[in-house]
């Protein structure tokens, strides 16, 4: 191997980094292999650039609006609650 | 440790999973008939809830059928819930087994947990996008292939509401599984363990699914940005 290779950071590549993201963000990389993709990415912009849209992605997710349960629905549940669990509750 | 985990979630009452202790105030106040307390968990849980209901159940409604039983059902067995889990994580096994329950009278095709065939399994990125492997920086990225800044502020409100939009569509076309996986865990908020415990996945699986349903919605808003961009002079 030459020692262009044994950089921290150069033994794994973007098309690499691209896959692990996940498993980087989740912290189950074990030690060595994170700190090799941290290496590559204080060497690599383009994948520094990659992992930062994930993060962007996966932020914006967070605040996509949802469905949830008709007021209706949520009203008829508070009745339920109240009759079977309510101060008046046998 | 740089993870998008640790961070809060930004508009979810997120609670987390090992909230036992948080959790006794929460159950006295419901035991004791506390309705506010009860319309609380009931605004700020069923969004999730109807999100894994509906990965077991064939149709919006029976999503929504599907939750309003396992509300049902707490309200009914508060009184046998003896804390050894936390409140919520009790309520999603609650829920699993009664969407679990209608999936099969609903003869839904395939229960979210088996294997089969996987949707897909593409790369994360365009192959194309990358050095080959005999070039002097193999499977790098090409200079065309390499990802570009998206716009940042002053354009920012306007991004975020369109990437609001796109991520809706983009989910929307995902494959099922990885649908609900990045809903639960990226929209909702879950943690990787409540999520696999919800349906019926390891880990690792979860991670797979996770990941390819990530890939593919960080590709969209790419293309999106992307489309916006001016033209170079070449």
């Amino acid at each position: 191997m030459s020692d262009e290779r044994r950089t921290p950071g150069m033994t794994v590549h973007c098309q690499e980094i691209v896959e692990l993201v996940t498993d980087y963000l989740q912290g189950v990389l074990d030690p060595d292999m994170a700190a090799e993709v941290e290496a590559h990415l204080e060497l690599c912009d383009g994948c520094d650039i990659y992992v930062e849209q994930m993060r962007a992605t996966i932020l914006a997710l967070g605040k996509v609006p949802v469905a949830t349960l008709s007021e209706s629905a949520q009203a008829e549940l508070l009745r339920a609650f109240r009759d079977l669990r309510g101060p008046a509750a046998p | 440790m740089s993870s998008a985990d640790a961070k809060p979630h930004p508009l979810r009452s997120r609670v987390s999973d090992d909230s036992q202790q948080r959790d006794a105030p929460l159950v006295a106040r419901l035991r004791s008939g506390d309705a506010d307390a009860f319309a609380e968990i009931v605004r700020t849980w069923s969004p999730m809830m109807l999100q894994a209901a509906r990965s077991y159940v064939s149709t919006d409604a029976s999503a929504q059928e599907v939750v309003q039983e396992a509300w049902l059902a707490m309200i009914r067995g508060l009184d046998n819930f003896e804390g050894r889990s936390s409140l919520r994580t009790w309520l999603l096994a609650i829920l699993a087994n009664i969407g679990r329950s209608r999936g099969v009278r609903e003869a839904r095709t395939l229960p979210m947990s088996s294997l089969g065939r996987d949707e897909d399994d593409g790369p994360a990125v365009d192959p194309g996008r990358f050095r080959g492997p005999d070039d002097r920086w193999p499977r790098n990225w090409t200079p065309l292939g390499k990802p570009r800044p998206w716009p940042s502020s002053p354009e920012q409100e306007i991004m975020a509401a369109e990437s609001r939009t796109q991520l809706e569509h983009g989910l929307a076309e995902l494959p099922e599984r990885q649908r609900t996986v990045v809903a639960l865990r990226d929209v909702h908020g879950l943690s990787s363990d409540e999520v696999s415990a919800l349906l019926g996945l390891s880990a690792g699986n979860q991670r797979v699914l996770l990941h390819r349903g990530r890939s593919r919605l960080r590709g969209l808003l790419e293309l999106h940005y992307a489309a916006g961009e001016p033209v170079m002079d070449t």
